[in-house]
């Protein structure tokens, strides 16, 4: 098969700049730390989240530097998020755990790069870090029925201290937790600040 | 002599094709329209913010399912049945699967309505995803797998078609045209097995209570390995055209027979395996094996990449035989005047800025900044919304007389209507793709909300509202434009001019006997694409069934 010379530079800078691509993600994953979520595999029974951590939605210290947060998003408000902001630390890793109990929501924080599909049956885990204080805002970015346009709430970055430490810390259900947080910890760096 | 003169059968099944699409791209665009200036805040008294889903979700199915693929089908019943020199087999057949695919988009067409529609008892506002556990009434499914199973059969069609005429000529190589749109149909065959698999099995049954639960993380999986390579599948008929038409269009011909092949065969291989990387952001998938197919949606740019140089090369051996010169100076001697020339090259074009977003898109990590947000509708209007939709209607200027055996109407109406679309689209998209880079989420009704600030670089929303209002209203004239062309054209009298253009397609530069015979096998082809397939989804899939086919489950949730 022949092929012009023209057309087989043209190949050749093709095939570079796709790995170029593929290496500049590569970069950002192992460079920068910027990855996705995806690799807890935790399920739960989406038709009976009272009987789980997700019954008293909210925020809790797991550690002195760890501090977790559950949130429920359903037809059509965040919990928290919608009727009292989801607070968290600011220079702390904060590990979010989202589930949903009825249909697909979206659990986007606009300016940030937290922006991930909450699938009924899934827990979706990813952790991150927030240099300063600030307050951002929450959407559902994924149409999850009538009112979804209603689905919206925010997220305040306090410092440290502004957070009490959580009462329960020691009880049983809470450390078996933390053994799992720490070994599908998927880090998703933020992009927040700078720019803005 | 016209193709609808040798081919009378076959010009009426494409004719009918082209009419369905015409529907439904009408229907779908004055939806568009309404739904742009509701988005927008210009006009808010249309319809309720829950019947703006409606118009969202009937845009989208009849846009790029209805349209998209009776367009195809119509084209290719044109394509494969000039380049082969034969009509099909069975006309029962065809009249068979042509009534089974016109069905379908009816029904669900129909459970859309019945949210604007007080007296339809139906529901359907799932939007195009249509996601469980949100869930439409059963019509809304068995329409979309009508529609599915409908155009295997004019798959079916075609191969027999390739099937006789190789009875006949043993030895010759397969027409280009032929080889592109069996190529097409095949990736068409793989991909939407998933979505049938999916409505068939999972979401059809579920909604007519027969199980009680479906996984919600399955049936999205099983969309999406159809919702990426589904996009190959409209946009390989615009291909199609720019390999086989374009290079005639521009006044020359097209370069290389077989390298226009080879780039068929890696979409056919490369397309099916990349569906994950619309899930980046679902839990659990495994962070490797998005990887695995973001990898796979990179390399899938190297077929339009050399389709990028191909079609600009025979674009400019077009442009020197009208006696085009100089570096750059050659692009004036083209016909811009000429629609079907205008519309296809202004659709590359786009086609080139759409590519660049979709490799934001494809980055495992960079999508998170524009993930369901609006920029993402911006890049479908640019690459499906225009490269694919505009080279739709920039071929139908030409192919129409072909079909109808009458000549083309309003022709400084046609002569304007692509660079209208190209402006439109270029207006709107650039709205939409700047407000997704501040965060504005994709399908919702609001143009603002209470508790959010969206931080737009450079100016406001105010700025890009305008801009989506006045995109779409310029869109909408376009297509207005171009309906009118057709609809009068059609309604002419047959033979009463001279065509004005011929029905001839050159013959490449470069002839299929220069590239290897083993090009046109497509049995060993479409075996490798299955097991590619099996290598990208055979480990997400068994990770997502271990629980049990409809575990985690949801129960229905009507939307």
């Amino acid at each position: 098969m022949d092929i012009h010379r023209y057309e087989k530079i043209w190949i050749a800078i093709s095939l570079l700049f796709i790995v170029g691509l593929i290496a500049s993600v590569v970069y950002g994953v192992i460079g920068l730390g910027v990855t996705t979520t995806g690799n807890s595999h935790e399920t739960i029974n989406s038709n009976d989240l009272s009987n789980t951590e997700f019954a008293d939605p909210g925020g809790r210290w797991v550690e002195s530097d760890h501090y977790v947060v559950d949130v429920v998003t359903r037809q059509f408000l965040f919990q928290p998020g919608t009727q009292t902001p989801i607070m968290v630390p600011a220079n702390t890793t904060v590990t979010f755990r989202v589930a949903s109990p009825d249909v697909v929501h979206g659990f986007e924080v606009v300016g940030t790069n937290i922006n991930v599909i909450v699938v009924p049956g899934q827990v979706n885990r990813f952790s991150t870090t927030f240099d300063q204080p600030n307050t951002y805002g929450i959407v559902c970015n994924e149409y999850c029925g009538a009112g979804h346009q209603n689905m919206q709430g925010q997220l305040v970055v306090v410092p440290r201290s502004a957070l009490p430490p959580t009462e329960n810390t020691t009880a049983n259900q809470t450390s078996n937790s933390t053994q799992s947080d720490r070994s599908s910890r998927t880090p998703l760096n933020t992009v927040v600040g700078g720019d803005r | 002599m016209a193709f609808v003169d040798e081919h009378p059968f076959e010009a009426k099944i494409a004719r009918l094709n082209i009419a369905v699409a015409l529907v439904a791209v009408g229907i779908g665009g004055l939806f568009g329209l309404l739904q742009a200036w509701f988005r927008a805040d210009f006009v808010r008294s249309f319809f309720s913010p829950t019947q703006y889903y409606a118009i969202l979700t009937a845009h989208g199915v009849l846009m790029a399912l209805v349209f998209t693929t009776f367009f195809t089908v119509g084209l290719f019943t044109w394509g494969v049945t000039r380049s082969l020199g034969r009509g099909f087999h069975d006309r029962r057949v065809t009249w068979g699967w042509f009534t089974l695919m016109t069905l379908g988009p009816i029904l669900s067409f129909v459970s859309v309505l019945g949210e604007l529609v007080s007296w339809i008892p139906l529901h359907a506002t799932v939007l195009y995803t249509f996601y469980a556990p949100l869930e439409a009434s059963p019509t809304f499914y068995v329409g979309l797998a009508l529609l599915v199973v409908g155009s295997w059969g004019a798959g079916v069609d075609f191969l027999w078609s390739l099937y006789d005429w190789q009875q006949h000529n043993p030895d010759t190589r397969i027409p280009l045209q032929t080889f592109m749109a069996v190529a097409t149909m095949l990736l068409w065959f793989l991909c939407s097995a998933g979505v049938a698999i999916e409505v068939v099995f999972f979401l059809l049954p579920w909604s007519l209570g027969w199980i009680p639960a479906v996984n919600p993380l399955l049936t999205r999986t099983l969309f999406w390995y159809f919702g990426h390579a589904v996009v190959y599948f409209w946009l390989l008929p615009a291909y199609f055209v720019w390999y086989s038409l374009l290079p005639k269009f521009s006044g020359g011909r097209l370069l290389s027979d077989s390298l226009a092949r080879v780039v068929f065969l890696l979409f056919l291989l490369l397309s099916t395996p990349v569906g994950l990387h619309h899930q980046f952001s679902d839990p659990g998938i495994s962070q490797g094996l998005k990887f695995v197919q973001m990898v796979s949606t990179y390399f899938i740019l190297l077929p339009s990449l050399m389709t990028a140089f191909t079609v600009v090369a025979s674009m400019e051996h077009g442009a020197r035989q009208r006696g085009g010169t100089g570096r750059l100076s050659w692009l004036r001697a083209l016909p811009w005047e000429n629609p079907a020339f205008s519309g296809c090259a202004l659709a590359g074009l786009i086609f080139a800025a759409g590519g660049f977003g979709g490799m934001v898109n494809a980055g495992l990590n960079i999508n998170a900044m524009i993930h369901n947000t609006i920029w993402v509708p911006g890049h479908f209007h640019l690459t499906v919304g225009t490269a694919v939709a505009l080279t739709f209607m920039a071929v139908t200027y030409w192919l129409l007389p072909q079909l109808t055996g009458k000549r083309l109407r309003h022709r400084t109406l046609a002569a304007v209507q692509p660079y209208l679309w190209f402006v439109g689209m270029v207006v709107m998209s650039n709205a939409m793709h700047r407000e997704g880079l501040a965060g504005v989420p994709r399908r919702t009704s609001l143009p603002q909300y209470s508790q959010v600030t969206f931080n737009l670089p450079i100016t406001g929303l105010g700025e890009t509202h305008l801009q989506l209002v006045g995109g779409a209203a310029l869109l909408f004239v376009s297509l207005c434009c171009f309906l009118v062309v057709v609809l009068q054209t059609w309604r002419g009298e047959r033979g009463a001019m001279p065509l004005a253009v011929n029905g001839h397609v050159p013959e490449p530069l470069s002839g299929a006997d220069a590239g290897p015979g083993i090009l046109d096998d497509f049995r060993l082809w479409f075996a490798i694409a299955v097991l590619l397939v099996v290598i990208a989804y055979g480990i997400p899939i068994a990770q997502m069934i271990q629980h049990g086919l409809f575990a985690p489950g949801s129960a229905p949730i009507p939307a």
